[in-house]
Order: C-alpha cells, then structure tokens, then sequence
C-alpha cells in the first residue's frame, strides 16, 4: 500500500477551460432587445452608445459569465450578433504537494 | 444539403427562401404546398421543406395543406402565424383571434379562427408542433426530429408583428409581445391538438403534440407502379 508522501494526486495535467467571445455587427442591430433581454446569464447589456442607424446596440458586460448557449444568436432577428468559442489552454493547478 | 428544396409562398415569410443556401423557390400566392408535392413526386429523393406564413397557407393554400397532409405527401411544413396578414398592411386573417381589431376588423374580429395545429392533426401530418419565437432551442430541436421523419410534418411558429398586429392591439413592442410570451407559454408535449389554445391573456399552449407512423405517398406510388408494371 502506498503511503500518503508516495500518491500522485489525480489532477489532468492541463486543463482546458473554454472562453467565449460575443461579436456583434453593431451596424446590423436594430435595438429590438431580444438578446439582452433573454440572456440566462446575464451577459449582455444595452450600450450606452448609438450605432450607425441611430439604435443602442448590445454590449458584452460579462463576458466571464458567458456559457456559450448561443440563444443570443438564435433569437437575434438580424443575425448580428456571434457567439465565438475561444479555446486558451490553461495550466491545472497541481496538488500541495 | 443537396437533397433540400426550401420552397416559400408569398408574405412576410415568403423571403425565406433566398435566404438559404440551398434550392429553392419562391412560389406563387399559396401554391407553396402544391409546388412542394410537384417536386417530391417528380423526384422522391428531395426533401422539401415549405416555409410560409398563416395567410399563405390556411387563407388562399388552405386545401392544398389538408390534402397534402390527408395524402401524407414527405415534406416539412413551417407556418409562421402572427395572426393578421401583415405584409398587405393588417388584415384579419383565417387564425386572427376572437375580437381581435385589425385594419378590417377596428370593432373586433367576429370569426371564430382556426387552431392551426388542430387542423393539421386533423387532416392527417404525422408530426405536428407548435412554438413561440421564443423557443428557439426547442423550435431547432422539433425541425431537427422532423427532417429525420417520413411524411407529412407540421412545424407552427407564433410569432410577434409589432408594427401591425401587435400595435392595433395595443401589445406593445416586439420586446413586450416576446416577454408575454415567456410568461404565459406552458409547454404540454402529446396533449389533445384539439386542447391546445392560443389566447395572448391566458396561455398558449406549446410542445409537439403528434409523432405518428404512416405510409408515406411517393413511397405507395412507387409500390403501386411497380405491382402495375409486372402485371
């Protein structure tokens, strides 16, 4: 039997945490309010900020909190609004010891 | 991909078919259906999917939808109903609800509309659905199932029309009407079609409410071709 100083803690060696990024055609947004609106994790915003067209686009506030479900892009009635899946690799924090 | 014929009728919905990079056309005034059966007959490798509005298919295209759906013709069917014809500035329509006020109907609309998921259930469609604009993830998910069935599949859309319908009644914007919707829609998956209402005041009932087996037409002519040809 090993002794607690001879156990590898099982930890994956690198762990790959997934971001993503919203991109939006600002000029393409009509300011229904549709994405904002329906986020389940709060993410986007109104900006505070007029587009080419005189309307408030939306606004990536938390981005961190962003699941990548992709409804803002499903409801969104101009297609101008992505969601990106940006991978980063990330080094897993290895055990005490 | 190469096996998808998008085909759309005339409305608001009738500019679906550009939009696809696919096959497709852009019918005559609520021939969508009838276009539809021509090329699945002519060549039953296609998969046709009609997109159109309620006025296109239940006002002008109603018979061609109950007997495409009583001879169980393969194709997807996607209504988007908002409840008045829109594109012609407001109309009531055959689904415009009880005392509804359109541009014809400014003291409430006196007809009885028509359920629409009811109507297909009734005539025969081996798949039948109804979503708001809203369920986008669950709407994907039903077309999905639906494209991978045999026969005659209905998919109804309610859908907000914020600068007609919405506005004669005093609905308030798109954002309001999509809201409402979140509020009141119940999801009641294989329920009666017969019982699943719309009323903008108390619920709309949601879900997929048929999911059938049926001999599918191109299929029995094809049978029915061959038993002739070794006669």
């Amino acid at each position: 039997m090993l002794t607690r100083q001879e156990r590898t803690p099982i930890i994956p060696e690198e762990e790959q945490a997934t971001k993503y990024q919203i991109i939006v055609n600002e000029d393409w947004c009509k300011g229904c309010g549709f994405c904002y609106s329906f986020c389940p994790r709060e993410v986007l915003e109104k900006s505070t900020r007029f587009n080419s067209k005189g309307y408030y686009p939306p606004e990536a506030v938390n981005i961190d909190r962003c699941v990548g479900c992709g409804l803002c892009e499903a409801l969104c009635p101009d297609f101008a609004i992505h969601v990106e899946e940006k991978k980063a690799k990330i080094k897993a924090k290895k055990g005490d010891k | 991909m190469d096996r998808l014929v998008v085909i759309s009728g005339i409305g608001c919905t009738g500019r679906a078919s550009g939009y696809f990079a696919a096959d497709s056309y852009h019918t005559t005034h609520g021939r969508a259906i009838a276009f539809a059966s021509g090329v699945k007959v002519a060549n039953p490798d296609l998969k046709p999917v009609v997109i159109s509005g309620d006025g296109d298919l239940f006002a002008i295209g109603g018979n061609h939808f109950i007997h495409a759906a009583r001879r169980n013709v393969d194709m997807l069917v996607l209504c988007v109903n908002n409840f008045n014809y829109g594109m012609t500035g407001g109309q009531m329509g055959p689904t415009t609800p009880d005392s509804a006020i359109t541009v014809t109907s400014p003291d409430g609309n006196i007809e009885h509309p028509f359920n629409l998921v009811s109507v297909a259930a009734a005539s025969g469609a081996v798949f039948v659905a109804r979503w708001t604009a809203l369920h986008a993830r669950r709407l994907t998910k039903s077309i999905e199932k639906a494209l991978q069935k045999k026969g005659f599949k209905f998919i109804e859309v309610i859908s907000p029309c914020p600068t007609l319908y919405d506005r004669y009644n005093r609905y308030g914007s798109g954002l309001d009407v999509m809201k409402k919707y979140r509020e009141i829609s119940v999801i009641r998956n294989f329920t009666d079609p017969m019982k699943a209402e719309i009323d903008y005041r108390t619920r709309i009932v949601c879900g997929e409410f048929v999911d059938t087996e049926k001999p599918e037409f191109t299929d029995l002519l094809a049978q029915q071709s061959d038993r002739l040809q070794k006669r």
